[in-house]
């Protein structure tokens, strides 16, 4: 290497391009007036997570920007935007291979984008000493060849190419580009850490009564209920392409099952006669635990919902209501609220019914209300909220040990729901001055809107949805 | 005292009889003087008794018809402002306090009007519905509003009207009497509503 010379160039360069586009983060917000004796539980630990440079080109610029932005909210990357022009992505020093592209910065795509050997021409025209002098650990280089579009990996300390993603992609504005792309990020993801990614998900929420679909990036909001009638609380089945919802109708609730490519909806058997809401698939996608609410009270029941019988009574309440059921995700146990305290609090049980146990601690007549708990993905953590000072916060208890920590501090949040990688969270707060979808990540405490429309409300994240939801019965 | 009249007439009658049919002697013969001025007492005793049972008839005749006509000549329109007078109590609300479904003790009155009106329309059935504030969590708030139109019917039930002609309903918050987001929209929305479903026309009062 030439040291001096180029770290002085590469050290001047990152000065005008740190300035120019400091990495986009928001604050983590949740910090003010947490009650006296609970601990926020948000580590942030700035720095700690690889730099990604998003490599300029001309043209892609709507995949470049999709990718970027998927990379961004996964949280796992401080994404470097360089502005655009060759003479940056180019190195201008070639000591070793000596490729530098002859032909005045033009992009090379084919070249460029082969896996393998043929990937080797291109490395030595990235300038991995000034990416590495910006805090860069990979380089992610989109371009096309033909109808291929390809994205290429760079392992910035290994100084050559991790993986290159290739994806035909539909054309932009057909209806399933934008889950193309989300793919094609997740995949940049996997191959630069291991771990798959949360960009081709979407989230379920209700508004004004009506059940919406939209991409975990804001994207794509459509409606999927059919009717006029209200309905509430959306629930995904795990094979992502079926869900489940509650209606008003003739004065009982009743719960649909509904296909999500095809849109058709059948009632769910035995519903119809009393208020039946919050419903619940097992992992296996065979059961549907619900609440049911009648003279007795509420009181939860499970479902086979496949074969649409075998209604089962998991709970007998008396004078207590039982209900918000959601199966651990080995399907071997269900958290739900129990009024049996006095006050909703999050319980356990197994299954079949058996064993209920009170789940997150609470001081009795000092704590408040506790709801709408979720099972993470990961079977590690519960999300709930709970009334704290007349507001509801968000919290996740930890189910190995059975603490529980506060996430939320800031205006009133309420209804969690985890990503499929258990670590972010779509949760309404009203912290901008009204109640709309907001996504927390727990290891960073970064937020950020998800929809920024008023009066959307019960969110429900989807699993990984690894193709595009199928049109099969 | 007109039944004791009639039947001492009978009896003279019947004694006047059995005296003439005696076989045997012939009767003493009675002075006719005596025999005609009884005869003719009873008579006018009996006269007078009938024109004043009759004169009492008519009264009775002209009170009844007189009542009728009024009754008729207001029938419809106070019978139907009575009738409105009556759905209006039956509708009326009851409300709670926040997170609590017990009836309140200033809604009892309420409520035991609704029970007289049930009880005087026996055919009249009716839906409870429940709801609840925004405050509290979305779902929780479906059992919360259960358990408020299931306090209503209770206590309807425990004054003696039969369960089956009580439906309930929670909504939740999903349906908010007033909007606003402060005490005084909730304490309003923190309430059971009470409608018809059958046997609503023409609801009487009750006694």
């Amino acid at each position: 290497m030439t040291g001096p010379r180029v770290g002085g160039l590469a050290g001047g360069l990152a000065l005008v391009l740190l300035t120019a586009s400091p990495p986009a983060r928001l604050p983590a917000q949740d910090t003010n007036a947490i009650d006296r004796g609970v601990r926020i539980g948000i580590v942030y630990r700035p720095g700690v997570r690889p730099g990604m440079v998003m490599l300029p080109r001309k043209g892609l610029d709507s995949v470049r920007v999709m990718v970027a932005r998927d990379l961004d909210y996964s949280d796992r990357f401080e994404i470097i935007t360089l502005p655009g022009g060759d003479s940056i992505r180019l190195s201008t020093a070639s000591p070793s291979g000596g490729a530098t592209t002859p032909r005045g910065g033009r992009p090379r795509t084919s070249a460029s984008s082969g896996a393998g050997g043929g990937a080797q021409s291109a490395i030595g025209s990235l300038n991995y000493p000034l990416y590495q002098a910006l805090g860069a650990d990979f380089a992610l280089d989109i371009t096309a060849a033909g109808d291929t579009t390809i994205a290429t990996l760079h392992d910035i300390a290994a100084a050559g190419v991790r993986r290159a993603v290739r994806a035909q992609l539909p054309a932009p504005g057909s209806p399933d580009f934008r889950q193309a792309v989300h793919r094609m990020a997740d995949q940049v993801l996997q191959a630069a850490l291991g771990t798959p990614g949360i960009a081709a998900t979407r989230v379920l929420f209700v508004k004004e009564g009506k059940v919406y679909l939209i991409d975990q990036d804001g994207a794509e909001i459509k409606l999927v209920s059919s009717t006029d009638r209200q309905a509430m609380s959306p629930a995904w089945a795990a094979d992502g392409h079926h869900f489940a919802y509650m209606e008003f109708q003739a004065g009982k609730g009743w719960l649909y099952y509904q296909d999500m490519g095809t849109g058709k909806r059948t009632p769910v058997s035995t519903t119809g006669t009393a208020l039946d809401f919050t419903p619940a698939f097992s992992p296996d996608g065979q059961t549907l635990a619900f609440s049911r609410a009648t003279e007795e009270g509420t009181d939860l029941y499970t479902i086979n919902i496949k074969n649409n019988c075998c209604l089962r009574r998991l709970t007998v309440g008396h004078f207590s209501d039982n209900l918000s059921p959601t199966f651990s995700p080995d399907g071997q146990r269900i958290a739900f609220v129990s009024t049996r305290p006095g006050l909703p609090q999050i319980y356990v049980m197994a299954a079949d019914g058996t064993d209920q146990q009170l789940f997150a601690p609470f001081d009795y007549g000092v704590t408040g209300s506790s709801n709408a708990p979720e099972w993470s993905p990961d079977g590690q953590s519960v999300a709930f909220h709970r009334d704290v000072a007349g507001t509801l916060q968000v919290f996740v208890l930890d189910v190995r040990t059975r603490t529980v920590r506060q996430l939320t501090s800031v205006g009133r949040n309420e209804d969690p729901t985890w990503a499929p990688d258990s670590r972010h969270l779509a949760f309404v707060s009203d912290r901008s001055g009204y109640r709309q979808l907001w996504i927390i990540d727990l290891d960073t405490g970064r937020i950020r809107p998800l929809l920024q429309q008023s009066g959307a409300r019960l969110p429900a994240w989807s699993p990984r949805l690894s193709e595009a939801p199928s049109t099969t019965p | 005292m007109k039944s004791v009249s009639l039947l001492l007439v009978i009896g003279l009658a019947a004694a006047a009889t059995a005296a003439s049919s005696c076989g045997g002697n012939p009767p003493p013969a009675q002075p006719t003087p005596n025999a005609d001025s009884a005869a003719a007492a009873a008579k006018a005793r009996q006269d007078s008794i009938d024109a004043a049972n009759a004169e009492a008839a008519r009264r009775a005749a002209e009170d009844s018809a007189r009542i009728a006509r009024q009754r008729e000549a207001d029938s419809l329109a106070a019978l139907g402002r009575s009738s409105e007078e009556v759905r209006a109590m039956l509708a009326a609300m009851i409300h709670f306090d926040y997170d609590k479904s017990n009836v309140r003790s200033d809604d009892m009155g309420a409520l035991d009007q609704k029970v007289a009106i049930l009880q005087a329309n026996p055919d009249l059935r009716i839906r409870v519905g429940g709801h609840c504030d925004e405050r509290g969590s979305d779902e929780y708030n479906l059992a919360l509003g259960n358990r408020r139109a299931q306090a209503a019917k209770q206590y309807l039930v425990s004054h003696g009207i039969d369960a089956g002609r009580i439906e309930t309903q929670s909504w939740g918050e999903e349906r908010p009497l007033v909007d606003g987001h402060d005490e005084s929209a909730w304490s309003q929305n923190r309430r059971d509503e009470f409608e018809v479903i059958s046997g609503g026309d023409n609801l009487k009062r009750p006694s």
